[in-house]
């Protein structure tokens, strides 16, 4: 069991396939709010082989791609003050903020790292003392337990110098604002699988029960997709509304208590700034008063100035899932993967970058 | 951005490991996942182990994939 190529094999696809073309009836709407699944529908073509009957659209399940242009600004405006040294997951290097980027301020010689993991910040943390390390708090369950465990890390090593800018989003409280607004009409759900692995099922269990959408919590190959999407469709033809996991090999239903037990310690609920969606009650992380000291928006000076988003930009819409990225004027032409304007072009699980790299101009 | 990839834990060190991960091998920390024993497949996120795959539990769901594509074979 290597846990990846058993879950790509072609003939269990076909088996999936033709169950969910006989079993589908009923016209539906699904969405996948995560961007790594986005990419695995792209990549393997899934929504070509779906019926008529599903139509897929996708969410706004892609970190850099909701995190606010004043947010982004911050960062921004962090890395232009001379003893900070910027450590940041690499695709919000090419972001553009309201008037630069990582990228361009590091060019103009801001100290930019691009970092695979928070324990490679900690390091240049403790080989640059004379320095501040700022670690930019991007992503959402999944990866705030990790920046929790950096900064119980650099208390316990009594490293003073690392400092968090947190900008994660917590993934329920902004679906729950996606259906209030009645914008997008769902009949399925395909919950993101690594959230999960933290989180567990029952945080979605409201939008089955309150809002009568079926979700299943889906792995990350084509296979898990497929098995996903064939428990959705029975669901709704049975006439059902609950949360089950597909991945049961990567998600338990109460999730990783001691991930939750790290991030609660460090972190606690407040409203956060999404792109597209403006302010969301209870969908960010700050940190507690405990570990305030290691908090970059209260050690450092920052006056980013105004915000202003890109003209004819339409990500927005595109995370809040009313319209796609080829509804936009800019899509292939002034916005490209290597002259993004937008962030859903930028990162590499955007919808405008998976549709540019493998849509091929196909609208499933 | 949420991207976690399943790696073997071969050796560990306190709270961190040394992990193969598609024939390579890197050091990744178990700060998330202090249960985990070497032989463990986890889920490997920046670094940090975020969950213990379940064999047992992926054999079943394989399993299950099987019996429907028979059975999608059947029907024709």
């Amino acid at each position: 069991m290597k846990f990846v190529s058993e879950f790509r094999r072609s003939e269990l696809a076909e088996g999936l396939i033709s169950k969910i073309h006989r079993k589908s009836k009923t016209p539906v709407r699904f969405m996948e709010f995560c961007g790594g699944h986005t990419v695995t529908i792209f990549r393997y073509g899934i929504r070509q082989v779906l019926p008529s009957t599903i139509d897929m659209v996708s969410g706004p399940g892609c970190p850099i791609c909701v995190t606010a242009n004043a947010d982004l600004d911050k960062a921004i405006a962090l890395a232009q003050i001379p003893e900070v040294i910027i450590a940041t997951f690499g695709d919000m290097v090419k972001v553009p903020g309201s008037h630069s980027s990582l990228q361009q301020v590091k060019a103009d010689g801001a100290d930019v790292h691009v970092v695979y993991s928070t324990t490679d910040a900690l390091k240049i943390a403790e080989d640059n003392p004379t320095k501040s390390v700022v670690f930019l708090g991007i992503g959402f369950e999944t990866t705030a337990p990790t920046i929790a465990a950096s900064i119980l890390q650099a208390e316990e090593k009594g490293i003073r110098n690392y400092y968090v800018l947190s900008l994660h989003k917590l993934c329920p409280p902004v679906i729950r604002a996606l259906l209030d607004s009645g914008e997008v009409k769902l009949d399925g759900l395909i919950c993101p699988g690594h959230v999960s692995a933290i989180i567990g099922s029952h945080p979605w269990e409201f939008i089955a029960r309150d809002y009568g959408i079926p979700c299943v919590v889906s792995g990350f190959e084509p296979l898990d997709i497929l098995q996903c999407v064939d428990m959705l469709v029975a669901q709704i033809e049975s006439g059902e509304s609950k949360v089950e996991i597909a991945y049961r090999r990567g998600v338990r239903p109460e999730g990783n208590q001691q991930a939750l037990k790290l991030m609660e310690q460090v972190f606690k609920p407040c409203p956060a700034q999404w792109r597209g969606m403006g302010e969301v009650d209870h969908s960010g992380l700050k940190l507690r008063k405990k570990y305030q000291r290691f908090d970059a928006e209260l050690a450092f000076d920052i006056a980013p100035g105004p915000t202003y988003e890109p003209v004819g930009c339409i990500c927005g819409d595109i995370l809040r899932g009313v319209k796609t990225p080829t509804d936009c004027p800019l899509f292939g032409k002034a916005c490209t993967p290597q002259y993004p304007v937008g962030p859903c072009m930028v990162s590499s699980e955007g919808s405008c970058s998976a549709h540019y790299l493998y849509g091929g101009g196909f609208e499933g | 951005m949420c991207l976690a990839i399943p790696a073997l834990i071969k050796v560990i060190e306190d709270k961190e490991a040394e992990a193969e991960i598609g024939g390579i091998t890197r050091r990744i920390s178990l700060w998330l996942t202090p249960e985990a024993r070497v032989g463990d497949y986890v889920l490997v996120h920046t670094g940090y182990a975020i969950n213990i795959l379940d064999e047992e539990e992926a054999e079943e769901t394989l399993t299950l994939l099987q019996q429907i594509a028979e059975l999608a074979e059947e029907e024709g």
